[in-house]
């Protein structure tokens, strides 16, 4: 089996997609001919022509407006937002439109497509090269919100997504591009949407991340052991909808949960995922649910080590939620 | 009906042999043309110096203005002192113009403790309220509406200004640039838009940005003038700018202006432009060099010379090497000060989390230039 990166991975998806179903196009900035700032369409518009693979004007809100009418004639676009800071300009199409098509024309005009943007920090990218806007698009009724860790579940999580009816904001943690590297099979395969993995079994706290942070809760949680504490550690892989299952069933082995993001807290994922497990499992648990995460700033630049939730500071809330 | 709406006038001064038409020539002063050309020099000197700390993983980043100092040193130099200046991103030629210290740029582009963004924002995200000068954004676009705005203000308080905003041939595209054109037509808005036709959006050429022939004609549709300027002639450049400067400040209302110019770089220093521009095409943009044009026209006139050259490159590159060396030995910025500035005051959300991030252990890499 080829080794890959992620930006190798998400690259044979799309290949494969392209070579598969003539409907599929993508678009967005610099996709084209250079094959994306960070080259992750490389070499597509040489093997499936302009017209398939598409640099347009500089203009969120043209792509994701223009993607929209592709998708109601039935077509199957895949944009590129350069950056996932940079969606804001088509904020309104996304969650105005295209969220809400199927709904509001009674199922007449479904809308599918899949929305790719690197997104994350610890590239010292500052305000704007950094954000982890999921939450916005987790709050609009009728989005799918996926996020791999690695480039097996990339591949599989995007071609899932990408024969998924409903529209999917597909968020590639740019951090880990290159330095996470795994065997990928050739072929075609899927990783099905709403199925959260365990990367870690333990009995003694909950940890749930997804995206660059899995790595950080990992380094938390083996240090953890070295303390005599057994975490069990959760990639959801898809945000939403969440696998409800899998968070709820493994915090009520654990009664103890720690969420860690890198979004600011207030009314981040983590928010939304306590409420659910105080809804669901509170009287499994045996400690007040934490939260790790970027704290409620904008995303800064020369201090963003001190802001991510890194490992550093995920492991004494691991401590804390163990002992309390 | 008209197929085709071509504006083909481009307003050029200088000539070959270096000089000046005198039918567009703006008459500036000797000591002015002198006082321009020695900013040109420093402008390109630091840019090299910036790029060249990048790639020796000194500071993390440089978006310069390589090919586009003429169009951005011309039209900067044709506002008034108590004129406004709304910066894209390559600006920071404009800003020493203005007055910024060399050393405090120099401190942006280390995000260190002095920086008057506090190390906040990427480097070149540089703000320059002193000077007259907004706050650098990347998200493209954003600044012309808030430009337009900002001179509507000051119309409709009766102060008689202008607000330059710059934004680059790719930003036409956004929402932004058509809002703040319309806005600008139906307030009549004291604003003189700059778009600098460098030819390229990162990897994508103006060809497939828009299928106008010109920029500067997108203006009429909004009732706005447009113009267009060799953007590599200096002189041209503040002859057009002062034209529309004055005639915002008059209540004239704005003026769009296209600088044709050659980004003679990557669009920064995280771009390779080999992977999409041939070496030949940039050659031949390097030949209209805008700081031997306007060298030529001051050498031509007796203001300038070899030696002159080398004392000023002598003097320029010391103090560059000793803003270099002091921002590069300044503090980082202190990690209590991330929780300021978000609000006028912290709530007590940010005092819990302020409190909890002095407390917590730092990771490694924290507080890196
Ligand atoms: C809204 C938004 N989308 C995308 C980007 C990424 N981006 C940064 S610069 C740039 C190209 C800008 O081209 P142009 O306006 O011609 O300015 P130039 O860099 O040539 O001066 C792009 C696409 C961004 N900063 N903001
Ligand atoms: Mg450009």
């Amino acid at each position: 089996m080829p080794q890959m990166n992620m930006v190798q991975a998400i690259n044979d998806a799309l290949r494969l997609e392209l070579r598969r179903d003539p409907r599929v196009v993508l678009l967005g900035e610099d996709v084209g001919k250079v094959g994306g700032v960070f080259r992750v369409t490389q070499g597509l518009q040489e093997e499936f022509g302009a017209d398939r693979v598409i640099d347009t004007p500089l203009s969120e809100g043209g792509i994701i407006g223009a993607a929209i009418g592709m998708a109601l004639y039935g077509m199957r676009p895949v944009p590129e937002i350069q950056f996932s800071d940079f969606i804001f300009p088509a904020f309104d199409q996304i969650v105005s439109e295209l969220a809400k098509f199927r709904y509001r024309s009674g199922g007449e005009y479904p809308a599918g497509m899949v929305i790719r943007t690197p997104v994350g920090g610890g590239i010292r990218g500052g305000h704007y090269h950094s954000q982890s806007p999921e939450a916005y698009f987790i709050h609009t009724p009728g989005l799918k919100v996926v996020c791999p860790s690695n480039p097996y579940d990339a591949k599989g999580l995007l071609l899932a997504s990408l024969r998924d009816p409903d529209p999917v904001l597909f968020f590639e943690p740019k951090r880990v591009y290159r330095a996470a590297r795994a065997e990928v099979p050739e072929g075609d395969y899927t990783v099905p949407l709403s199925q959260a993995r365990v990367v870690r079994e333990g009995r003694g706290v909950t940890v749930i991340a997804w995206g660059a942070m899995l790595y950080e809760a990992l380094e938390a949680a083996n240090e953890a052991a070295r303390q005599g504490i057994d975490c069990e550690v959760l990639d959801l892989r898809t945000l939403w909808p969440v696998d409800i299952d899998a968070v709820v069933a493994s915090v009520k082995k654990t009664g103890r949960v720690v969420v860690v993001h890198e979004a600011p807290r207030s009314c981040g994922f983590g928010a939304e995922l306590i409420a659910l497990l105080n809804e669901k499992a509170f009287l499994h648990l045996e400690a007040p649910p934490v939260r790790v995460t970027g704290y409620d700033t904008p995303f800064p630049y020369t201090l963003e080590m001190d802001y991510l939730p890194l490992a550093a500071r995920i492991l004494p809330a691991l401590v804390e939620t163990a002992r309390y | 009906m008209r197929e085709e709406f071509v504006l083909d006038e481009v307003v050029t001064v200088l000539r070959e042999d270096g000089s000046a038409d005198p039918a567009t020539d703006p008459g500036l002063p000797e000591d002015t043309l002198v006082r321009l050309y020695k900013h040109l020099v420093l402008t390109r000197a630091v840019d090299e110096r910036l790029v060249t700390l990048q790639r020796q993983g000194r500071i993390g980043f440089h978006i310069g203005s390589l090919g586009e100092e003429a169009a951005i040193l011309g039209s900067a130099a044709a506002l008034y002192d108590d004129d406004w200046l709304f910066p894209c991103y390559r600006e920071f030629g404009a800003l020493l113009l203005r007055g910024m210290p060399l050393q405090t740029y120099l401190d942006n582009m280390y995000g260190n403790g002095r920086d008057p963004v506090k190390g906040r924002q990427m480097p070149d995200h540089y703000t320059g309220r002193p000077y007259r000068f907004g706050s650098v954004s990347s998200p493209i676009g954003t600044q012309i509406t808030q430009a337009v705005g900002f001179s509507w203000a000051a119309k409709l308080r009766g102060e008689k200004i202008a607000a330059s905003v710059y934004f680059g041939d790719g930003a036409t595209s956004s929402s932004e640039f058509h809002n703040g054109l319309n806005f600008a037509g139906v307030f009549k808005t004291p604003t003189v838009f700059l778009c600098r036709n460098n030819g390229w959006a990162i990897s994508v050429p103006v060809a497939q940005q828009t299928a106008s022939p010109t920029f500067a004609q997108k203006g009429f549709a909004y009732g706005v003038p447009g113009v267009r300027c060799d953007g590599n002639d200096l002189l041209a450049v503040y002859k057009v700018t002062r034209d529309a400067v004055d005639r915002a400040r008059a209540g004239g209302g704005p003026t769009l202006i296209e600088l044709l110019t050659h980004r003679l770089s990557g669009h920064s220093t995280s771009d390779d432009p080999k992977a999409y521009r041939a070496e030949a095409e940039m050659q031949a943009e390097r030949a209209r060099d805008p700081l031997p044009r306007l060298r030529r026209h001051l050498e031509l006139r007796g203001l300038w010379s070899e030696a002159a050259q080398r004392a000023h490159t002598d003097a320029l590159e010391a103090g560059l090497k000793a803003a270099v060396q002091s921002a590069e030995a300044a503090a980082a910025p202190s990690v209590e000060t991330l929780f300021d500035d978000v609000f006028a005051a912290r709530p007590w959300h940010l005092e819990e989390q302020r409190a909890a991030c002095l407390a917590a252990p730092r990771a490694r890499g924290h507080g890196a230039h």
